[in-house]
């Protein structure tokens, strides 16, 4: 039985760590921590509004996404309960058209693309790497900035016309006024705002990247990055080189309608085929800056909750970066069927598939961290899990619509909507809810409602899948998406997903449940409650202080050494600096001065 | 005859059958991937569960063979699904020399279809079984896609240049093609229907100009105000819909516009009103009639002026009607 070679050690307490620090009344130090943390320290909205700590910046976003979240969700609501039955149920035709269109523009520009950097990424990676903030502190408050003038700047466009072209603009619909409910100008306004907010992303982009390289605490080699890290670092290289063909697109589109310049509109001499392109050799990369940050959280909450290291370290890291450059070289399979040539077509169907395969080694090496491990079955690792299973059918399904000949079936239809869903929902909104737990007593210093939280993922899990497997066989049996109206033979499974999107939102909003009650009347928690063995975790108290550290950690091991546990949190306190090198490297030896315990008081 | 399955349509031209095949054969082996991937984690989740909170489990040697075999096994895998693929995508993209040419239009939001004797239909293609046909197709305003799924074939509708299309039907009977590019309000109406004939019935549909040579205009205005889509609009029985009702519309003296003024309902008006919809507003409803109808011919025109007069028991002294011509002859 595995369990003999795993429990030589005499049980210390629950988890490793946590209850040592209890009995020995350590893990607050006595009338420090509870008055002074990066909350609490400075006071009012003006703090909050002027903060250059990378830690409130992240909670600001994550309010302004929240929000962005929600509404883009409750247009999701009713995109479904319009198709709940044919014809007309709560609304008309171009009412419907404007309500996926802001849905899927809300949810792709304003939450996906920008949530997980701006939120998790800002929060944990400068404490990851044992640093007191991001490189430039400042750009990384402009960024928020930027970010909210850009989110008005859509409310604005939303002003200026009826925006009813879908996430894609495709040309000409989008650029003609004769066609179009809504006009080119509203649509060139639209594009801008999204171009403003994308500015967000490169600022933090290059933010992360100069932090990554230059802002490592000692010790902390490539190799010893979480992976966290690596997916980040992996997403900002993407945000970095495609954002700025969003922007090339954009001025295009400008020239175009102001000039008359035939760009795109054929009937000024343009190639719509030409947008395509453009749209797409930012959007496809734009998917990966989104799946990114999700695969570097999924190795944190498989670790941690697995108490392994993480299998395959370097695969799993190198294959992100990987990912992110072959990610420029696949946009053309979302225009199999537009016209392109069929060579180009080919090529592209290649490539997808190359890039397929790193994504399918991550899974196996997930899932290979569990072997052996000591599965602790909390909240986080039930999306951990969930994710598992959601993105394994969204991948093995985008291997589907990388087929060239069966994609011609498939394409635009809602085979490819269950698809993406179960990638960017599925997998990065679920990864993001899991790390939302994981991380949540790190950022708010209070525990949530463990069975409140379980029951939240379950029901997301199952109303997810309700909602969202119904389309797979809508697509395959020919149902065309962005329609709203369709044959009747179409109503049940339409009617099944509904009933699945209102389970899906039952579970959301437990979640928003159970984060209030957790803020108003949640016990407080521990620095380190889930025994990981990242520096957020070991070397800083929950909430951080507002330097984060109050010395510069030293880094002797790799991040998920968990067998050296019993140095690492039994001992010395929870600090890397209190064990020796676990994976026979150099080992860095212990510095009398940053002795954590000393260093917290 | 194949009557589809939970995942896909029923198959009715050539190119079904392989393209089912392959898309099963992505389909099995990825539930073989799913169940193993899923089926393990499940397994690891129970066996190794944390049984109590001090378990240090020992790390776990790194085994290349592994990593190397899922490395591999996949990339085979996908190679094989790519090649297959492939030349599926070719065999698609490749009509064959004889097919038989019908040239496609697709306008916001209808579909008209040409054949090489100059007979034209809306939202109705006409197809012999049997025989490899290449749709010629362009649009007129946004990009459009026509797609018909028993067939397994889908291409986008360009305004600026040709694409093509082609399919050979296996099976007769009625399908359904869609617009899957999105193309403004009516995207989910602009659909057509596929009707696959027995060759001898679908020369002899083709030679009577699909089947409405020798009508009587007003019979061929019935059939029109199908084909045309003008039902989707207009009722017949009085009730309201995104335009005016045809009921008792002919002959209405003192019909109100939208500008305040009134107008006789007479056959230059109904003419007018086909031809130029934006020319005149009836008082009440907004701008939407599709401009496009100014191709239909002049044999067309009539016979759906005729049939809108049958729709009314008003009646007009000719002397209002000038320009009435043959259309006045049918009643
Ligand atoms: C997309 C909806 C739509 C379709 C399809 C449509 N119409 Fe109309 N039609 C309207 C509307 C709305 C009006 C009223 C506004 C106007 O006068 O242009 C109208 C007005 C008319 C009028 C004038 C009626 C009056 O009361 O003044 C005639 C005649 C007419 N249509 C004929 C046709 C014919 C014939 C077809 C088919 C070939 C057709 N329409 C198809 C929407 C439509
Ligand atoms: C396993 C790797 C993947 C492969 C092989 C793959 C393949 C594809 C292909 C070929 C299409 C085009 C289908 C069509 O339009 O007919 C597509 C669409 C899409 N994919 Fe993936 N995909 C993968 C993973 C992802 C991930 C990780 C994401 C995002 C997180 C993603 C997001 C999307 C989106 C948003 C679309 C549809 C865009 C639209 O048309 O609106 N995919 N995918
Ligand atoms: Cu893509
Ligand atoms: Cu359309």
């Amino acid at each position: 039985m595995e369990t003999k070679e795993r429990t030589e050690h005499p049980p210390q307490g629950s988890p490793p760590g946590r209850e040592e620090r209890l009995e020995h009344g350590d893990d607050l130090p006595p009338g420090h921590e509870a008055e002074h943390n990066y909350l609490n320290h400075e006071k009012g909205l003006m703090s909050w509004l002027t903060t250059i700590d990378h830690k409130r910046i992240a909670v600001m976003y994550a309010i302004s996404l929240s929000v962005v979240f929600l509404v883009a969700g409750l247009l999701a609501l009713a995109v479904r309960m319009e198709l709940f039955t044919t014809g007309e149920t709560i609304m008309g035709a171009d009412m419907y058209n404007q309500t996926f269109s802001m849905h899927g523009i809300m949810m792709v520009f304003l939450f996906l693309v920008p949530a997980t950097p701006a939120v998790l990424g800002n929060f944990v990676l400068p404490v990851q790497l044992g640093a007191k903030d991001v490189a430039f502190p400042r750009l990384n408050l402009a960024t928020w900035y930027i970010y909210m003038i850009g989110a008005f700047l859509v409310i604005g466009a939303l002003i200026v016309g009826e925006i009813d072209t879908g996430w894609t603009f495709y040309a000409p619909y989008s650029t003609s006024d004769a066609a179009t409910t809504a006009d080119g100008g509203a649509v060139m306004f639209m594009t801008m705002a999204i171009f403003v907010a994308g500015f967000a992303n490169i600022f933090t982009g290059l933010n992360f990247i100069v932090t990554i390289h230059k802002m490592r605490a000692p010790g902390l080699t490539w190799n010893r990055l979480p992976l966290f890290v690596w997916g980040m670092y992996a997403t900002s290289l993407v945000q970095v080189l495609a954002t700025p063909v969003l922007g090339i697109t954009v001025v295009l589109l400008f020239v175009e309608q102001l000039f008359s310049i035939g760009i795109f509109d054929p009937t000024l001499g343009g190639d719509p085929i030409l947008f395509q392109h453009f749209f797409w050799f930012y959007s496809h990369p734009a998917v990966y800056i989104m799946i990114l940050p999700g695969f570097g959280i999924m190795s944190e909450l498989i670790g941690t909750f697995s108490r392994q290291r993480v299998f395959g370290y370097r695969a799993i890291a190198l294959s992100s970066v990987a990912i992110a450059l072959l990610g420029f070289l696949v946009w053309g399979h979302h225009m199999f069927v537009s016209g392109q040539s069929a060579v180009a077509s080919i090529i592209f169907s290649l490539i997808t598939y190359l890039i397929g395969i790193p994504s399918g080694i991550k899974i196996f090496n997930w899932v290979a961290t569990m072997y052996r491990g000591s599965i602790w079955l909390q909240t986080p690792m039930l999306y951990a899990m969930s994710f598992l299973f959601l993105f394994t059918i969204g991948g093995l399904t985008g291997i589907m619509v990388g087929v060239l000949s069966v994609d011609v079936h498939l394409h635009d239809t809602y085979f490819v909507v269950a698809h993406f869903h179960y990638v960017m929902m599925g997998g990065m909104m679920i990864a993001l809810l899991g790390g939302m737990h994981y991380w949540w007593p790190k950022m708010t210093g209070k525990m949530y409602h463990e069975l409140t939280g379980k029951i939240g993922a379950a029901l997301i899990f199952v109303g997810f899948n309700v909602t969202f497997f119904t389309q797979f066989i809508l697509g395959s049996q020919g149902m065309p998406r962005r329609y709203y109206d369709y044959p009747v033979g179409y109503e049940t499974l339409h009617q099944i997903s509904t009933v699945g999107s209102w389970v899906l939102a039952l579970g959301l909003f437990s979640i928003l449940g159970n984060a209030i009650w957790s803020l108003w009347k949640g016990p407080k928690a521990p620095a380190n409650p889930w025994a990981a063995a990242t520096l957020e975790w070991t070397n800083t108290t929950s909430p951080p202080d507002p330097h984060n550290f109050h010395h510069t950690p030293l880094v002797t091991r790799g991040p998920y050494d968990y067998h050296l546990a019993d140095e690492v949190f039994g001992e010395g306190g929870d600090g890397y600096s209190g064990d020796g090198a676990g994976d026979g490297s150099a080992r860095v030896p212990e510095p009398p001065e940053p002795e954590p315990a000393a260093a917290r008081s | 005859m194949n009557d589809g399955t939970i995942w896909l349509p029923e198959q009715a031209s050539t190119l079904a059958p392989e393209i089912d095949a392959l898309f099963y054969f992505v389909y099995w082996t990825s539930i073989v991937l799913f169940v193993g991937v899923v089926g393990a984690m499940l397994y690891f989740a129970y066996k190794y569960r944390r049984q109590h909170p001090g378990e240090r489990p020992a790390p776990v040697k790194e085994n290349k063979l592994l990593e190397i075999s899922w490395i591999v096994i996949p990339t085979i895998l996908v190679l094989i699904v790519f090649t297959w693929g492939f030349q599926s995508f070719v065999k698609m993209g490749t009509a064959p020399p004889n097919s038989y040419e019908i040239t496609v239009t697709g306008e916001q939001w209808n579909w008209s279809f040409t054949y090489p004797n100059g007979t034209s239909i809306t939202n109705e293609l006409h197809v012999p079984v049997g025989r490899p046909v290449r749709l010629k197709m362009s649009s007129s305003d946004v990009i459009h896609s026509f797609f018909v799924p028993v067939f397994r074939t889908k291409q986008d509708v360009l305004p600026d240049r040709y694409t093509y299309l082609w399919f050979e039907a296996t099976e007769t009977g009625t399908f359904k093609a869609f617009c899957t590019e999105y193309c403004g309000t009516q995207h989910s109406a602009m659909d057509a229907k596929v009707v696959v004939h027995e060759q001898g019935d679908f020369q002899q549909w083709v030679k009577t100009g699909g089947g409405v040579a020798d009508m009587p205009p007003a019979e061929y205005g019935k059939v029109l105000y199908e084909r045309q889509g003008c039902n989707a609009c207009h009722s017949l029985d009085g009730s309201d819909g995104t335009g005016p009702t045809w009921q008792g519309l002919y002959g209405t003296k003192n019909h109100p516009l939208s500008g305040g003024e009134t107008v006789t309902v007479d056959a230059n008006y109904l003419r007018e009103s086909i031809l130029q919809p934006g020319a005149k507003i009836a008082a009440g409803y907004g701008n939407v009639m599709p401009s496009n109808y100014n191709s239909l011919s002049e044999r067309q025109v009539t016979s759906l002026i005729a049939f809108m007069k049958q729709q009314s028991d008003k009646t007009l002294d000719s002397g209002g009607a000038p320009l009435e011509g043959s259309a006045g002859a049918a009643q």
